[in-house]
């Protein structure tokens, strides 16, 4: 029972970190579909930041976390405006080729300025005490994910599924041409979409850091993970990402309590089996 | 198919070598990665010998000592012996020294003894690795030399279970043997042996099972990095310290990331053979030195201390042989000194150094502030207990 209780708990708490680290994805690689391999290049930008922000400029956690999410738009507009807009036109293989690119830039810039060293964030008092829950004590930090975890799907279901501004990006999406001649500012709505997406990428990196910690080399040593929840929840679907998340998260989780050596098979194993029943991903829109 | 022109390469390269002789310059070829993830210790070697160089010269009894440094990149055994091959032919080194990762270094085996070029290791820790070449040298340890006298110093300190969690990797399974034989031949048990993923950071269900079987203690082996940092925390965060399950590591508080782990770090019990903390003369004169660089000064850590005596080794040798390579062996063989980590001497069977392992608790430096491995007595004087001839 306790066992089960184990899995459970600490399973949806891996499975939300898995998704808050890449829900920044599924936004610009689902819903935008340019193919982002640069997202990583974004958390890791939203890490260093808060790193700088609370070791140099000694802020507290909350601060340095709103600092990261900042700069990181603050950032990331220009390169829309500069690089992106060009990037969207392209094929998938120059798609690919361009922001692996960027990544690499990324990740230059930040071993210059941080080094290669690990760069963490300091939990502030609340989130790094632990919480007994009877059976067995969790960090607070992770009922925080937790937490924000739900906090960001609701927010993007509202924000998608029920506010003027996602019916329009779900139209320029779908067909540019035809929503610009409806009078959308598709320019805008894709802008603002990629700031978006790129806020996401610093939160995901800042709150994920304790599972998932920060150097320069984050955004390849996370990549494949990012892709993975996303293509098993299906491209365009953000819920698709919550739930591919949470079942990657449960799915190691359990096999790391029952059969540690097996662990990393079990989760490769299902992400093909997935992806072998359902190309498209547990809720693709696009077949 | 390569073996013949290696051979008359490295015939080429020893009639050259012989007639550098009485040549006064010295080369010393460093392969190390300089770039990528683990640039860090390309980075601690280079600055460990300028600051030997700073303070010690750059004159070796009557010859001229210079270093050329090569980029290995990662895990890259072709790529590290093409590089040697080319310090040794086409820049006439006369000794080869570096070596992060055991296969770069098990990969230039063949090169130094048809070369006969003396190979200072820096880093790489497989016992085996010295037992392919007589022409290999190294200043680190081994993963034995540190994981055995733990097991004896867990036991003395009452332990008698353990489970032992390491990476399930070469090097994770040679410190789990190492562990366990010696835990288990001084009567103690080990209840489980979990090996987890090398790609795992998330160590919450590991630790949960640990805690649930209820040892005295936890034995741990993790590459270090984004690993080591997510187990410390993990530790802390599931309660085990509280449980009474005390840690053991080896190399995991080293000092590079060491104060990222905060105070979840505190108290966590390692066995090693260099602290930056270490208390004497010759490790303070070896700070300093490194200090001395500048800003760009890398943390100091095992990797620095290997490639500083690796520099004084390479000096003893040239003093005593200049570019005579089977010469440069036999000086160095049985050569003792003073180290930043202690007393050392080069076993002449096993080619590894003979040293301290000590135990050490982080803890927080009153003065500084910052965390440090706290080393609180000697365990064990050692070879290399893996070595198996």
């Amino acid at each position: 029972m306790t066992l089960l209780l184990n899995i459970a708990l600490d399973g949806i708490a891996y499975g939300m970190i898995l998704f808050l680290v890449a829900v920044g994805l599924s936004v610009t690689m689902g819903l935008m579909r340019v193919v982002n391999l640069a997202h990583g290049g974004f958390a890791l930008m939203g890490g260093a930041l808060a790193h700088w922000a609370g070791a140099d400029l000694g802020l507290g956690f909350w601060p340095a976390l709103a600092c990261a999410i900042l700069g990181t738009v603050a950032l990331a507009l220009p390169l829309e405006r500069l690089v992106y807009r060009r990037i969207y036109g392209f094929g998938e293989l120059q798609q690919v080729l361009a922001t692996i690119g960027l990544t690499f830039i990324v990740i230059a810039a930040v071993n210059r300025w941080q080094g290669s060293a690990l760069l963490p964030v300091p939990l502030p008092e609340t989130l790094s005490r632990t919480v007994d829950l009877g059976f067995r004590t969790l960090p607070a930090h992770r009922i925080a994910v937790i937490l924000c975890g739900l906090g960001v799907i609701l927010g993007l279901w509202l924000l998608l599924d029920r506010t003027r501004f996602g019916i329009r990006l779900r139209a320029a999406v779908d067909n540019r041409a035809i929503a610009s001649a409806h009078g959308i500012v598709t320019d805008r709505i894709y802008m603002a979409t990629f700031g978006l997406g790129a806020a996401l990428a610093a939160l995901g990196g800042v709150l994920g850091a304790e599972l998932l910690p920060v150097d320069a080399y984050y955004p390849l040593r996370y990549m494949v993970l990012f892709l993975m929840v996303v293509a098993v929840g299906g491209m365009g679907s953000v819920t698709g990402s919550f739930a591919a998340a949470l079942g990657l998260g449960i799915t190691e989780t359990a096999a790391r309590y029952l059969v540690p050596d097996m662990a990393t098979f079990a989760f490769y194993g299902i992400v093909i089996l997935v992806l072998a029943l359902r190309p498209q991903g547990l809720m693709g829109r696009i077949a | 198919m390569s073996r013949k022109p290696l051979a008359a390469l490295a015939a080429v390269t020893l009639g050259l070598a012989a007639g550098q002789a009485t040549a006064d310059e010295i080369r010393v070829g460093v392969v190390a990665p300089f770039s990528g993830p683990f640039a860090l210790y390309g980075t601690q070697f280079r600055q460990a010998i300028e600051a030997w160089q700073a303070t010690h010269g750059t004159r070796a009894g009557d010859h001229e000592i210079s270093f050329v440094y090569k980029d290995s990149g990662g895990v890259n055994p072709d790529l590290a012996r093409s590089l040697s091959q080319e310090l040794v032919i086409r820049d006439r080194v006369d000794v080869l020294a570096g070596y992060v990762f055991t296969p770069n270094a098990l990969s230039v085996a063949q090169l130094a003894t048809q070369s006969e070029t003396p190979v200072v290791i820096f880093n790489a820790a497989t016992s085996a690795i010295n037992a392919e070449s007589p022409f290999f040298l190294r200043t680190s340890y081994t993963l034995p030399q540190v994981s055995a006298p733990l097991a004896d110093w867990a036991y003395a300190q009452g332990i008698r279970s353990v489970v032992t969690t390491v990476a399930d990797y070469g090097p994770g399974i040679d410190a789990e043997t190492a562990f366990s034989e010696a835990f288990t031949a001084r009567g103690g048990a080990v209840t489980d042996t979990i090996r987890m993923p090398l790609s795992t950071t998330d160590f919450a269900p590991f630790l949960q099972s640990v805690r649930a079987t209820g040892p005295e203690a936890v034995f741990v082996f993790l590459p270090g990095g984004p690993p080591t940092f997510a187990y410390a925390k993990a530790y802390a965060e599931n309660g085990l310290k509280e449980a009474g399950i005390t840690f053991l590591g080896t190399a995991e508080t080293e000092e590079s990331n060491l104060q990222a782990l905060g105070d979840g770090a505190l108290g966590l019990h390692t066995a090693y053979h260099y602290s930056a903390a270490h208390d004497s003369d010759a490790n303070r004169a070896f700070l300093a030195a490194v200090e001395g660089l500048g800003d760009d000064a890398a943390p100091v850590n095992w990797a620095s201390v290997g490639a500083w005596d690796g520099a004084d080794l390479i000096y003893r040798m040239v003093e005593a042989a200049g570019a005579d390579g089977r010469a440069a062996i036999e000086a160095a063989l049985g050569a003792e000194w003073e180290s930043p980590r202690g007393p050392v001497r080069m076993d002449p069977e096993s080619r590894t150094l003979v040293q301290n392992v000590y135990i050490r608790e982080v803890t927080r430096n009153p003065q500084t502030g910052l965390l440090e491995n706290a080393e609180t007595g000697i365990i064990a004087t050692v070879g290399d207990l893996g070595w198996k001839d």
